[in-house]
């Protein structure tokens, strides 16, 4: 793929070709890397530097998340350009015109012939719900047009961005697509990480470069690592992921304890993969535990119908008075403020937005954890009272 | 727990931390580990989730100001829509760099010109490549905000081409932030939260200089052991330590008990704690009445709460207009019949109340019921006759006035107004005394 984009851009650049194409791929793939190598390659090639427009110098590119508008993409457009004091106050019909009376200035500038430009659009899938997606009709347009060699270059993670672009757009578009996957397999990934890990060779302090090489080598042979790097790799391909990994990992590395070991990469990996929410539910307190063991049992009985804070209570006082030994009665007032806690934890969550008519103990709720999650919090619970913990694990005794 | 060690920050300054962040030593270190030195890149974004009053904020602040690493502190719930964000930031970066000048307002719409004007100031700053951290509180309100500003918050180091980290406050796990078509990922880190242990040890610190460090803690034990089971958020159970501590001593001022005396301290402090978990706790009473009570030595009967039922004053036929409502919404109206023609002599209301305990119509709150209804009702509890006058019906607007009453559809129905009652039985309990 890398040929490919390098070959497109070569024949705008030197040939005066204009052309599109569309960058594809999930996240994480290497879009916007693959781009700045492209790019770092062209500006080394001789024939290519003459001709190409000087504001390539810093990072010129659009991106949809601050470009939100197209009257704001058209600025920064103009700005980049460098063409302001052009513009200065004329006022334009529509973008059109606007893009052409840009163009024709570049045009001016130079030589007889034009400069040929680069328009790189990162997160293309935004600019596509801008409105009439104007912009990419005047883009694709003049990119079609003969006069000025442009090319446009679109990086998206969406896989169906062709539809969503309108009738008159898609046809201006070449249709060339650059699929980006990460197809690479488990021993590959296994010598992606060596290679991050490995310390480059000029690193100055030779010897503790050899050291920490040699320990990568080993570790990459380690079966541990191995196992860890698989559940990694069956999660997700994604590299930046192994990079959070080994960052992680690596925060263990102090001035005592200067070389990695497998014990560091096992736990690194214990963190990363940790339920966010069962960390959350290992810090309630033992009412707000009885409530969420409360709503388990109601959707169970239920069937996952929503409930309100009423049916809660209810069940809660039948533990009271049958059951439990070790919880106090709490009066009505302090069991909802628990159960607002709840709410501002988001762990439950309202059907629809609370109103001034509705009282606020009969709205309708759900829960947004699974059974299993809370079995498996419960066991790790600090000092958990025995009686709560038998009453989640029986269920349907209660009726 | 291992002391605090770094290589690029002096030693005492880490010394000074460690004493000014009790029990979160391991959560700093790895902290510290990220950011490196001060002029290494280090990851573009960072979220920090864990419970309420778990210390996130607190032990930020502490760590970036002890270190003096430049940052920049938002609170997203203060400046709640982009612009007001974007613009605070801005002025922030101006302000510390300018010292005691004058600084000009910002303009900043869009994240556009925020990525701009960000560059110019950084520049400004002279700050020789350090890393610049953005510290962003109570993050999940930037979900509400516009749809880009939480992408392009985590990608900023790479948008803006700086040496910039995000900081991500919140205490909503990550999986409900995360948008729908996927973003760049944050380095997730949890604090967790204070274990029993912990907190004891945070709140015998804050001891008063007249009281020993073990009387305290046995203070703090009693306390602990009385609301640990309902709430174990740090910031409340400090405001409790202190309003209770007065009325804790009591008996050692009066001379009844000396310090060692812990039978007699807990008999005298227990009932009030009971009564501090129904009012102050639930923010019934403010803290100043609690304490003028404490003064006073009165009866805890005679507390009166923001919820208290003996506020509300109504007249004869409003009172028996709301135990009318209250049976209509809840009773279904195939058993007014039974209920309401056989004449067993005197009816009690108290029947009513016990009969309404057995319907599930309880758990789905009350229904909706026409005027006539209400009317029928109304004549056949009260015992003399009542005539259907304008005073009535105007009773029952004011009713719905004061949101006992709650009216439902629109005004204009063909049949009729219908009504909601929306009080609960404690209330009705207490007004058909």
């Amino acid at each position: 793929q890398h040929r490919h984009l390098l070959e497109l851009l070569r024949r705008t650049t030197v040939h005066g070709e204009s052309n599109s194409a569309l960058i594809i791929g999930p996240r994480g793939s290497g879009k916007t890397t693959l781009l700045n190598h492209v790019l770092k390659d062209l500006r080394e090639m001789k024939q290519v530097t003459e001709n190409l427009l000087e504001f390539f110098m810093k990072n010129p590119f659009l991106s949809g998340l601050l470009q939100t508008n197209d009257k704001v993409a058209l600025k920064e457009i103009t700005r980049q350009l460098q063409l302001e004091n052009v513009v200065g106050d004329k006022v334009f019909g529509s973008f059109a015109e606007n893009l052409a009376f840009l163009l024709e200035a570049l045009r001016r500038g130079n030589r007889t012939s034009s400069c040929p430009i680069l328009f790189v659009l990162d997160e293309f899938d935004l600019f596509v719900h801008h409105k009439n997606q104007t912009l990419l009709y005047n883009l694709f347009d003049i990119s079609q047009s003969a006069q000025t060699p442009v090319t446009v270059i679109g990086l998206t993670c969406r896989q169906d961005i062709l539809e969503l672009l309108e009738k008159r757009v898609k046809s201006r578009f070449s249709h060339r697509q650059i699929y980006l996957m990460n197809s690479f397999d488990f021993k590959e990934y296994i010598k992606i990480f060596k290679k991050q890990l490995s310390l480059p060779a000029e690193f100055p302090d030779e010897s503790f470069a050899q050291k920490w090489n040699n320990n990568v080598q080993h570790l990459s042979e380690d079966k541990t690592v191995q196992d860890v790097l698989q559940n990694l790799f069956h999660h997700t391909k994604d590299l930046r992921s192994l990079h959070l990994l080994l960052m992680l990992a690596l925060s263990a590395v102090t001035v005592h304890h200067p070389l990695l070991t497998a014990a560091d990469l096992q736990e690194a990996s214990r963190q990363h993969r940790t339920d966010s929410k069962a960390n959350i539910v290992h810090g309630l307190s033992v009412l707000e535990i009885c409530l969420i063991i409360a709503m388990k049992h109601l959707n169970d009985v239920y069937d996952g119908e929503p409930f309100n804070f009423q049916m809660v209570y209810n069940e809660f006082q039948k533990f009271i008075q049958r059951k439990a030994h070790s919880m106090y009665n709490f009066e009505k007032p302090v069991v909802m403020k628990a159960f607002e806690h709840l709410l501002q934890l988001e762990l439950v969550k309202p059907l629809e937005r609370p109103s001034a008519r509705a009282q606020r103990e009969y709205l309708l709720m759900k829960l947004l954890l699974d059974s299993s999650q809370i079995m498996d919090a419960l066991q790790v619970y600090p000092n958990c009272p025995t009686d709560v913990k038998q009453w989640a694990a029986s269920s349907l005794s209660w009726l | 727990m291992p002391n605090l060690e770094h290589p690029a920050y002096p030693a005492a300054d880490l010394l000074h931390l460690e004493s000014l962040v009790p029990c979160r030593e391991s959560q700093v270190s790895m902290l510290l580990s990220i950011f490196g030195e001060r002029q290494q890149f280090s990851l573009p974004s960072i979220f920090i989730y864990g419970h309420t009053s778990s210390g996130k904020t607190y032990v930020m602040q502490t760590l970036l100001t002890t270190l003096q690493l430049p940052h920049v502190f938002v609170n997203c719930v203060e400046y709640f829509t982009s612009r007001l964000l974007l613009e605070e930031i801005l002025t922030q970066l101006q302000s510390s760099s300018s010292g005691t000048e004058q600084t000009c307002p910002v303009h900043c719409d869009t994240l556009n010109d925020f990525v701009r004007l960000f560059k110019q100031a950084v520049a400004s700053r002279e700050l020789q490549d350090q890393t610049l951290y953005i510290v962003l509180d109570r993050a999940e309100q930037l979900r509400e905000m516009e749809a880009n500003i939480l992408p392009a918050f985590l990608r900023l180091q790479e948008l803006t081409d700086r040496n910039v980290t995000v900081v991500l406050l919140s205490e909503i796990v990550w999986e409900l932030f995360r948008p729908n078509v996927g973003c760049f990922e944050p380095f997730t880190m949890y604090f967790p939260d204070y274990s029993i242990g912990h907190l004891q040890k945070i709140l015998s610190q804050n001891h008063p200089p007249e009281y020993s460090a073990d009387f305290y803690s046995a203070y703090i034990n009693i306390l602990l052991g009385v609301f640990y089971m309902v709430c174990r958020d740090l910031k409340e159970l400090q405001h409790l330590a202190a309003l209770n501590f007065a009325k804790y001593c009591e008996p050692v001022v009066r001379g009844e008990a000396n310090e060692r005396d812990t039978r007699k301290l807990w008999k005298n402090i227990e009932p009030h704690l009971k009564k501090a978990m129904q009012t102050v706790y639930l923010r019934e009473i403010s803290s100043s009445q609690w304490e003028r009570l404490q003064h006073d030595g009165g009866e805890p009967g005679q507390l009166k709460g923001l919820s208290a039922h003996t506020h509300v004053e109504l007249p004869y036929y409003s009172k028996f207009l709301l135990i009318a409502a209250y049976l209509a919404s809840y009773n279904p109206v195939r058993t007014d019949k039974r209920f309401f023609l056989k004449h067993h002599g005197k009816i009690r209301k108290t029947n009513f109340m016990k009969k309404h305990e057995k319907t599930s119509n309880h758990l789905l709150g009350p229904k909706p019921f026409p005027l006539d209804r209400l009317l029928a009702i109304l004549y056949s509890i009260v015992d003399n006759r009542v005539a259907p006058t304008a005073n009535i019906f105007s009773q029952i607007t004011s009713l719905v006035t004061l949101q006992l009453l709650s009216m439902v559809g629109q005004n204009d129905q063909l049949d009729g107004p219908r009504y909601k009652c929306t009080v609960s039985l404690d209330f009705i309990r207490a007004i058909a005394r």
